[in-house]
């Protein structure tokens, strides 16, 4: 039932994003995947949510032929990292997409819509905000109505590109501690993209530092730290926990340069 | 094991797949649509003068009524285009850093040739010009003649192409802001000197595609010019009206070059225009 | 003790003497003309101008009209729908090229626009002589007409969208299709409603132009009193044969719709301007 990513390529007209790209992930884990801008991180995600198509490689999710699946079928819950929420509906609309859209015979009635969408609405602590427009939202709160739009649709998996890309230092601090709580609660296999060390270090269970449209190296973050790989994921990680305000992380990183 | 969609190798692509549908009923339709209505058409026009070779195409285009009548129309849009190039500038200027009561209304006014059906304008610019009219009178008194002689076609071509300059130029004016004016205050130059080295090159650009704007569309304009021309041949007869006198003649052939003549033109001006908005770009 | 002006001030007297060339020039050329439309209408008094709108070839002059613009605007705002989904959702090699093509009948004089369809579908034309064995009337006739006027308002709809749709990117889309939407819905529920003041104003300038176009109409029309006349032709019978008043009550009807038109693209431009385009050029 895991994720198994078997030598993913992708080359767009003018560079190749993906050059091979393997991995493997247990059922509900949380993966972030960690890279420079450029390193093919985004290309991946969108791949898993079927926004691209690979040239070549094959994707197994659930027991699924995931990259056959089509992207309107998939079910990969995606955030944006610009949240692309419809600037024309209502936040409540807004998370009643992906059920109103569904055909006739698969779609829930319209009290059921209605109670789904408080329910989630309360599960991403927006309550009562369901009749305002995204522009009337702040940052974090258009982060979490995008949330709460993919988890409508009841999603196999949860792609977030960049989830706390756009946000102040404050807010993404929250929001980080909240998304961990709520992956822990739903259990969802979920996939992250992001190029800031720390948050990757803090929030994954599992790391995939990738650079040039390859794996440098994946592992759980303790041995990503300890036993970097390749120069390259010692340099990458290194640099930037020495200057984390994280106390935790730094000593872990001196530990290991005083080893 | 690999899965079928994945693993088609990628052969030299002309576009980047998507995960969007629609590509193929849109693309497809634009194109189809686009041939159909423009590329065959504008096709039928270009092949015909080869139907009378070179000699032929060239005798037509040598007339004496056939090349006053192009001087005529490229001329009078080049001193139209002129002319709304000085006063495109002050109104665009006026409409961007003065205030004055009722301004949005005189913003949406400038628009006016741009909505208002050529024929009526064209009447309207007549009856404004000619001998009796509230203009051509008074202007009868100091011997000056607009209607009926090529003023009254600079006259016309004068009123369509103004909205071309002033546009093109509003937008550049808002975005260049008072910076770099407030700088070269501080720096000690004059207020002319501020206007003339600093504010104006970074117009020119702007100022030089709306009048080629301006001027691309006065060659071609018909429907405003006729009326006031007065339509003498080898004085006031416009490239255009020559086309429709010799299709009446049922002279296709001379129609046809003539036409190609006026679409060579556009096609030139567009590519000018085309250099001209990259060269902008650039200088962003 | 005076203040020095500030150093992005234009000295008072340079102020006013540049509005009022500014507003004379707009007075003169822009302003008067319009006046003269409405008082020459009523040259010979209102009943006068009345009769000449409602006499039977003023009719079916303004029937014609409303017909052709009818299939011509919803024509190109099809197309102009379809274009600028294809481009500015999609990447594909040749897409500038495409543009300047489709903005190329604004740059086509509106004589040669109409000499175009005379040259595939006239009597000496490609078509013509099949046409004419097989009694289809095309040139001088309703749909010589459509097709011209399809002509020279074929970009309007196109050259606003494809901006606009540029500038709001993909992601919502791609959200939609993620969620399960099919590209139908995705279009009507997604991005329809995005576009639709954008779409209201090109189709608002596509339609001025329609009904108003003179010399790509003249050119396939014919003439034929009651029948190919459209208003601006009617216009130009009228105003020929020296019935000025007459010609300037029907003119002056679409000088209405010119006003109108300027009046509502104004009111979009103040209220919408973000989601109709960032910038207009024409």
């Amino acid at each position: 039932m895991s994720l198994v990513i078997e030598k993913v390529e992708k080359r767009f007209t003018d560079f190749a994003a993906l050059k091979g790209v393997s991995l493997e992930a247990p059922d509900g884990a949380f993966l972030a995947l960690l890279g420079p801008s450029g390193s093919g991180k985004t290309t991946l995600l969108r791949i898993l949510g079927g926004l691209e198509n690979a040239d070549l490689g094959h994707v197994s999710f659930a027991g699924l032929d995931w990259l056959t699946i089509p992207a309107r079928e998939r079910r990969a819950g995606f955030v944006f990292q610009q949240y692309a929420l419809f600037r024309h509906m209502t936040v409540a609309k807004n998370i009643a997409f992906g059920l109103e859209v569904r055909p006739a015979r698969q779609r829930p009635a319209r009290a059921e819509i209605k109670r789904r969408v408080e329910e989630l609405l309360s599960l991403v602590q927006l309550e009562g905000l369901g009749g305002r427009y995204p522009s009337q939202l702040s940052g974090g709160q258009r982060q979490r109505v995008a949330l709460a739009r993919a988890l409508a649709i009841e999603p196999r998996m949860l792609l977030l590109d960049e989830p706390f890309g756009a946000l102040d230092a404050k807010v993404r601090k929250e929001l980080r501690g909240w998304l961990k709580g709520l992956h822990t609660r739903l259990g969802l296999t979920t996939v992250f993209v992001t190029h800031d060390q720390e948050e990757a270090l803090e929030l994954g269970d599992l790391v995939a530092v990738m650079n040039e449209g390859r794996i440098e190296q994946i592992g759980p973050p303790g041995v990503l730290i300890n036993a970097p790989a390749t120069p390259f994921v010692a340099d990458f990680l290194e640099d930037a926990l020495a200057r984390s305000p994280d106390t935790n992380l730094r000593s872990l990183v001196r530990a290991r340069t005083i080893k | 094991m690999a899965s079928l969609a994945a693993t088609v190798p990628s052969q030299r692509k002309w576009r980047n797949p998507s995960a969007l549908p629609g590509f193929g009923l849109s693309f497809g339709f634009t194109l189809f649509y686009l041939t159909a209505i423009v590329l065959i058409p504008l096709a039928a026009l270009v092949i015909r003068p080869l139907e009378i070779g070179w000699s032929g195409f060239a005798e037509i285009l040598t007339d004496a009524r056939v090349l006053h009548s192009l001087e005529l129309s490229f001329g009078g849009a080049l001193v139209a285009a002129l002319i709304n190039s000085v006063f495109g500038l002050i109104v665009a200027w006026v409409l961007v850093r003065y205030r004055f009561p009722g301004k949005r209304i005189v913003d949406a006014v400038v628009d006016l040739p741009f909505a208002l059906p050529t024929a009526v304008a064209g009447i309207a610019l007549s009856a404004l010009y000619a001998p009796r009219g509230w203009l051509g009178a008074p202007l009868m008194e100091y011997g000056i003649r607009i209607a009926y002689t090529p003023f009254g076609v600079i006259v016309a071509l004068t009123f369509i192409g103004l909205p071309f300059v002033v546009r093109t130029l509003q937008p550049v004016m808002l975005e260049l802001g008072k910076d770099s004016e407030e700088a070269a205050a501080t720096l000690g130059a004059s207020r002319f000197q501020t206007l003339r080295r600093v504010v104006f090159p970074a117009l020119t650009p702007a100022l030089l595609t709306g009048t080629a704007m301006a001027f691309a569309r006065a060659v071609g304009e018909y429907g405003s010019v006729i009326f006031i021309a007065g339509n003498l041949p080898g004085i006031s007869e416009i490239a255009p009206l020559l086309i429709i006198i010799k299709l009446n003649e049922n002279n296709y052939a001379a129609a046809a070059a003539i036409g190609v003549i006026m679409l060579a033109a556009s096609f030139v001006l567009l590519l000018g225009l085309n250099l001209l908005q990259t060269w902008t770009a650039s200088r962003r | 003790m005076t203040r020095p002006l500030a150093p992005t001030k234009d000295h008072p007297l340079v102020r006013w003497t540049l509005t009022a060339v500014a507003l004379g020039f707009i007075g003169l050329f822009l302003v008067l003309p319009l006046v003269v439309v409405f008082h020459d209408a009523l040259g010979d008094g209102l009943t006068a101008a009345l009769a000449a709108i409602r006499e039977p070839d003023a009719i079916a002059a303004i029937q014609l009209t409303l017909t052709a613009a009818a299939i011509a605007v919803p024509l190109n705002a099809i197309f102009g729908i379809a274009a600028s989904w294809a481009i500015a959702k999609f990447d594909f090699a040749g897409k500038g090229f495409l543009v300047t093509l489709i903005d190329l009948p604004f740059s086509v004089s509106p004589v040669v626009s109409g000499l175009i369809y005379v040259l595939v579908f006239g009597l000496q034309g490609w078509l013509g002589p099949w046409l004419a064995e097989h009694d289809v009337k095309i040139i001088f006739a309703l749909p010589g007409i459509v097709l011209a006027t399809v002509f020279v308002t074929f970009p309007f709809v196109a050259r606003e969208l494809i901006p606009l749709m540029t500038d709001q990117g993909r992601d919502e889309e791609e959200a939609a299709v993620s969620l399960g939407a099919s590209g139908w819905a995705t279009f009507r529920r997604v991005t329809l409603p995005n576009i639709k003041w954008g779409l209201l104003y090109g189709v608002l300038l596509c339609n001025a132009r329609a009904m108003g176009e003179f010399g790509a109409v003249s050119v396939v029309s014919g003439h034929i009193r009651g029948l190919t006349d459209t208003m601006p032709l009617h216009i130009e019978a009228l105003y020929n044969d020296y019935q000025y008043s007459a010609a300037f009550a029907v003119a002056s009807l679409l000088a209405l719709l010119a006003l109108v038109t300027l009046v509502l693209k104004s009111l979009l431009e103040w209220h919408f301007a973000e989601e109709i385009s960032a910038a207009h050029h024409h």
